[in-house]
């Protein structure tokens, strides 16, 4: 299911969630995922439209800690890479990730 | 998704209706349902209403656990409390949500229609929170929103106006913190009927998720919700916690402190326990005149229920560290750090905790399975955890070891020659469960692809009280199971010893009953290097796996040949060491414990899971002895 929050604008940096590096934050566009995975997401806090915040993760980055509408929640990198997002911000340059166009 | 798939018609809103003038305070609430959501403090909630007063079970046709206690009003009235799965939502999706729906709804035979609801909610978190408000006020049920964590929200600068958060809701609020007892007085005085009733107002549609999160947001802003500050002890914490290397670090500390404590720390308690009941028994055994009666008493019943109470030192002990682990909030950042270790052999981060406790007993471990909504995952975790070394299993271990290995010293005087052997044995255990896993998983377990979700609750301190009630709770399940299946096996292996009856004299034991049983059966299991006294034993054991202890003495005893020798000593002079280590690895992998069947078919739903389950463990055991009786000689 694509559940768009926003879908006139053209995406400027469109990237997904596994593209944010730690204290990066985006903006939650759409889920990429059958119906009751994305609605139990959103039930977590994964709203299109939300600020989402990467946090700490497990030893190697996977799973990853979220900060998102007052919690946090932990996600491994197969559904992280299904949350579309906006960034907020241009990359850094020479950074170690850039989003994928 | 659909967003329209119900009857709350897409678009409009919906209102709720309260039953006629009087409501609550006219009938007097007597059954009450708790809800909320996980991590709301729901649990600690209903602890503190009813104490000891609780009983679990389950929802009869599901494998939903079903708590239910009596809270006592401070004017003496009692009321009937049913605690309800943790949910995020009521739309049917799930076992639990379609339970705790159907309760609401009065749609369950089984469990009357709750005449009131206490909604729990976290009060930092309240705007994520509300959302479950708005399917459970429309229900119509007369239903008290409770605020917990009062404490944390005022540590941490949050704020909210309740009396208009209860305007926007149409309905009581208490803000409380059911952790330290505070705010108590307004439950009780919702559950007494006391408590004023505002008017229904308009919600949401309730399948609509982002719609009713909007509807949170607004009525939090209408209450002046300040959310607090981020958890700063939290953050702190987890940096350490989460740490690339401190991390893990202590992560492998923590579970090598919970195993040095229970083998270590838990052994001045054991051999208190243990004192308690030789005293007695040589008490007993001198108050009472020599007869069969005595021997019955003493050697079977007493020494029997004995050699397993002395295990419960051990059992609360790892119950009081994962108990402890649980309630602090660092076991989730546990499952977070093994995740990628269970990804390895198909499983995931949440299958670590009921691993690790079924170190203790693997029945609360295959209930604890229920945190792992993705089912496969959950029954793979359910069909590996009886392979880990429960505690049920370390008196065989101990007992064989001890007759078999001598005392020497292996890594300079950290390490003895038994100690290695009981650790090789947890090894094999979780070498057979990492194996299993992975064929389960490569094969018909494969798992669909639902999301890996782990919300990371705040760190807080443990409460004496849950914590002590869940110890109580497994103290009654053990002595009972002690004192139940342990004392009706070892009385009907004695009765069945001691016929029939030659000449009025009761029969050597060969001729028994119980021999013949044990002597139609040794040619199966003498290729493992088992004699019929072992297979009696390997019989009893099927009720529990330290019964044969029991067993072996009761036969050893009645046996003129091993008579008056110690149960070490008997057992030594009647098995090869081929034979004993065979009979160990048979323990490891077979599935020797009635509790854990039923509790499998219990959670599973059905016989197709425990009947793979024995018929595979017993194959896997069979084969292990046959190998290690062969290869070791």
């Amino acid at each position: 299911m694509q559940l768009s929050g926003n879908s006139s604008q053209p995406e400027v940096f469109p990237a997904t969630l596994l593209d944010l590096r730690r204290g990066d934050a985006a903006v939650l566009d759409s889920i990429d995922l059958p119906g009751d995975d994305a609605r139990r997401l959103m039930e977590m806090g994964f709203l299109p439209g939300t600020r989402v915040t990467a946090g700490l993760s497990a030893p190697g980055g996977d799973p990853r800690v979220f900060q998102v509408d007052g919690s946090e929640v932990a996600l491994r990198r197969e559904t992280a890479k299904r949350l579309k997002v906006r960034l907020e911000k241009r990359p850094r340059p020479g950074g170690g990730k850039t989003p994928r166009t | 998704m659909s967003e329209c798939s119900d009857c709350h018609s897409c678009g409009t809103t919906t209102v709720i209706e309260f039953p006629g003038p009087g409501g609550i305070s006219a009938t007097e609430p007597k059954v009450v349902a708790v809800i909320g959501p996980p991590n709301s403090g729901k649990t600690t909630l209903f602890n503190r209403l009813t104490g000891l007063r609780q009983k679990v079970a389950n929802f009869p046709g599901v494998t939903v656990e079903q708590h239910t206690g009596m809270a006592e009003l401070p004017d003496g009235r009692s009321i009937h409390l049913i605690d309800l799965p943790g949910v995020y939502s009521l739309s049917p999706r799930s076992e639990d949500e379609q339970v705790a729906y159907d309760v609401l709804t009065g749609n369950r035979a089984d469990t009357p229609k709750p005449e009131a609801i206490l909604l729990v909610l976290d009060s930092t978190n309240l705007a994520r929170h509300l959302m479950l408000a708005a399917p459970i006020l429309s229900l119509g049920v007369p239903t008290l929103i409770i605020l917990n964590m009062a404490d944390d929200l005022r540590n941490r600068g949050g704020h909210l106006d309740l009396d208009k958060l209860s305007a926007e809701l149409g309905a009581p609020v208490a803000l409380i913190s059911a952790r330290q007892g505070e705010g108590m007085d307004g439950v009780f005085k919702f559950l007494a009927g006391a408590m004023p009733r505002p008017a229904p107002k308009e919600l949401p549609v309730l399948q609509d998720v982002p719609k009713c999160r909007q509807w949170a947001g607004r009525v939090g802003s209408q209450a002046a919700y300040r959310a607090p500050l981020a958890p700063q002890w939290t953050r702190r914490l987890d940096r350490l916690f989460l740490h690339p290397v401190a991390g893990p670090m202590v992560f492998v500390a923590v579970v090598f402190a919970v195993f040095q404590t229970i083998f270590n720390a838990a052994v001045p308690l054991m051999d208190g326990v243990k004192w308690l009941f030789d005293v007695s028994g040589a008490w007993m055994a001198a108050a009472l005149p020599e007869s069969l009666v005595r021997s019955l008493l003493v050697d079977g019943v007493w020494k029997g229920v004995g050699s397993v109470m002395v295990f419960l030192p051990q059992v609360l002990l790892l119950f009081l560290f994962i108990g402890i682990l649980e309630d602090s909030g660092y076991l989730a950042r546990a499952a977070l750090i093994a995740d990628r270790t269970m990804a390895k052999v198909g499983l995931q981060g949440k299958s670590f905790i009921p691993l690790l406790s079924a170190y203790a007993c693997a029945v609360p471990a295959i209930m604890s399975t229920r945190t792992i909504e993705n089912r496969r995952d959950r029954i793979a975790t359910i069909l590996i955890a009886p392979f880990m070394t429960c505690s049920a299993r370390l008196p065989v271990y101990t007992l064989i070891i001890a007759a078999f290995i001598p005392q020497r010293h292996v890594v300079g005087p950290f390490l003895d020659s038994r100690a290695a052997a009981m650790l090789g044995l947890y090894v094999l255990g979780f070498l057979a469960a990492v194996v299993t896993a992975r064929v389960l998983k490569s094969s018909i377990l494969k798992s669909g692809r639902t999301p890996f979700l782990l919300e990371m609750p705040s760190y807080r301190w443990p409460t004496v009280q849950s914590i002590g009630l869940r110890l109580f709770d497994r103290s009654k399940v053990f002595v009972r199971r002690a004192g139940t299946v342990i004392l009706l096996v070892t009385v009907i292996l004695w009765a069945i010893a001691n016929v029939p009856t030659q000449n009025g004299h009761p029969p050597a034991i060969e001729n028994s009953l119980a021999g013949t049983i044990g002597r139609t059966i040794e040619p199966a299991i003498k290729p493992l290097g088992f004699n019929w006294k072992i297979g009696i034993g390997l019989i009893t054991s099927l009720a529990a796996r330290e019964t044969i202890i029991a067993t072996l003495g009761t036969i050893y005893g009645m046996d003129p040949k091993s008579h008056g020798l110690d149960l070490q000593n008997a057992i030594h002079r009647d098995l090869t060491p081929g034979g004993a280590v065979a009979l160990l690895v048979f323990f490891a992998f077979a599935m020797q414990c009635m509790s854990t069947i039923a509790v499998v078919r219990r959670e599973t739903g059905g016989w197709k899971w425990p009947i793979l389950q024995f018929g595979y463990m017993s194959a896997l055991a069979y084969a292990g002895a046959f190998v290690a009786a062969h290869v070791i000689r």
